[in-house]
């Protein structure tokens, strides 16, 4: 294994099913329906997923849903500002958690 | 920061070469796809044959005040070629005679041909609808050139238009500095005529083209964006926007190739093949002439030199029987006009 990231896997996605289809056969069905239209816009779909690939640092994802995005007509400043809300999700969720902090401080300290 | 480039034929670039760009396209790192017609035939379409002659598109100059990285024409200030008065005569007595019921000027810049304003009023003239692809920043590109939303607007001329997105980063950075600064004042003085405005019949479309290898968004989502920036920020009217895929040709092979996008775009392009948009293919209605009066089956195999199948090869031969009766040239970057909702001059084929 010379990469442990590598874009040519990207395609390659779909073989995950060679090794347990059924399983992958219902991830891929639902996937499918996921990213369809509906009470969101197949766009608005796309600019969570590029956010979520942020939040989570998949390089898979960020490879895939620029991409899509930009395709589904996003502009750079909406993909930007999609990234700007998992940044402060992300970040926020760092700093609500200093409410636990500040009550163990208030618990602990006269 | 977009940089003016010159056209791959000043350059001297082997690329200039439509047998070369054929080459490419068969035999560059794309092994293992699909034909153009392979793919046709696992749809059933035993190739493409003409639906109608409805259009007749002319090609009638190369040179082009800008220099777009995409250009599938090729096209640029230091392009000459242009189409002589006696083929354009010709053109004209082959759209009355023959019924076309839209004569689709393009080029190059098309305006600045000397015989451009003679040969709209001749169609004109004739009742025939003009179709001007019209870059916009001609209208700003020399004195002599402001006039032509008034010109356009006299002759009822429905102008289409280049624009690649609705902020200039964007447009700048494909079709060269200042593009759209100048092609939003353009579009300004063409509302001031009475384009893109309600109750006018004066009519403005838009072109949208990725910037870069990607397919066309949705166009009726795309339109309604464009429509809303372009009025919010500059207070433009237009009426519809049109999206085209970038064929892998020209200019634009260029970029796919010197960006490493090539493979992938033409994977992308095969991957995105759709058999309904195949059959909505501009080629089956439309007859396209180059500026040496050479027929084609569309602008995209003019600029591969690949002309219609048949006898009736040339303006001075045109024979209706027998190019209705052709079988339409294909090779691979036809992939580009069946991809997604599909492409054609007039956009998205399946909207």
């Amino acid at each position: 294994m010379a990469n442990y990231y590598d874009p040519a896997d990207l395609a390659k996605f779909g073989k995950i099913g060679d090794f347990q289809k059924p399983l992958a056969d219902k991830y891929f069905a639902w996937y499918g329906e996921v990213f369809a239209e509906g009470a969101l816009t197949q766009r608005e779909k796309s600019l969570i997923a590029l956010a979520v690939a942020h939040a989570i640092q998949c390089p898979y994802c960020i490879d895939a849903y620029t991409t899509d995005s930009m395709e589904k007509g996003a502009s750079e400043a909406m993909m930007m500002e999609a990234v700007h809300v998992a940044a402060a999700i992300r970040g926020g969720a760092s700093l609500v958690h200093a409410t636990m902090m500040m009550n163990k401080v208030n618990e602990t300290l006269m | 920061m977009s940089i003016a480039i010159k056209s791959l034929h000043a350059r001297g670039l082997e690329l200039a070469d439509a047998n070369y760009q054929l080459r490419v396209l068969h035999e560059g790192d794309v092994a293992g796809l699909p034909t153009f017609p392979q793919k046709l035939a696992e749809h059933g379409i035993d190739g493409l044959t003409p639906t109608t002659m409805r259009v007749l598109q002319l090609n009638i100059g190369k040179m082009c005040n800008q220099s777009c990285k995409h250009c599938h024409v090729d096209a640029g200030p230091d392009r000459k070629e242009m189409m002589s008065k006696e083929l354009l005569r010709r053109c004209i007595d082959v759209a009355r005679t023959h019924g076309f019921s839209v004569v689709d000027i393009t080029g190059g810049a098309p305006e600045m041909h000397p015989d451009f304003r003679w040969l709209v009023e001749e169609l004109s003239a004739s009742n025939i609808k003009v179709m001007v692809r019209c870059n916009l920043t001609i209208i700003l590109a020399n004195p002599k050139y402001h006039d032509l939303p008034a010109f356009f607007a006299m002759h009822g001329v429905h102008v289409v238009s280049s624009l690649p997105f609705y902020d200039e980063r964007n447009t700048d950075r494909q079709r060269g500095d200042g593009v759209f600064r100048d092609s939003i004042e353009a579009l300004q003085m063409l509302n001031r005529v009475g384009y893109g405005v309600n109750g006018s019949g004066l009519v403005i479309d838009l072109v949208y083209n990725p910037v870069g290898a990607l397919l066309p968004g949705p166009q009726a989502q795309l339109e309604r964006d464009f429509k809303r920036e372009l009025h919010q920020r500059h207070g433009i009217t237009f009426n519809s926007l049109i999206c085209i895929t970038n064929m892998p040709i020209s200019r634009f092979l260029e970029f796919l190739l010197a960006s490493g996008n090539y493979a992938r775009y033409m994977e992308k392009l095969v991957a995105a093949f759709n058999p309904a948009a195949a059959l909505g293919v501009m080629c089956r209605d439309t007859i396209s002439v180059g500026y040496d009066g050479m027929l084609y089956d569309c602008d995209f195999n003019q600029m591969l030199e690949l002309p219609v199948n048949g006898p009736s090869r040339h303006i001075n031969d045109f024979d209706a029987g027998v190019l209705m009766h052709r079988r339409i040239v294909v090779d691979q970057h036809c992939y580009g006009c069946t991809a997604g909702a599909g492409s054609s001059c007039g956009g998205q084929i399946e909207v």
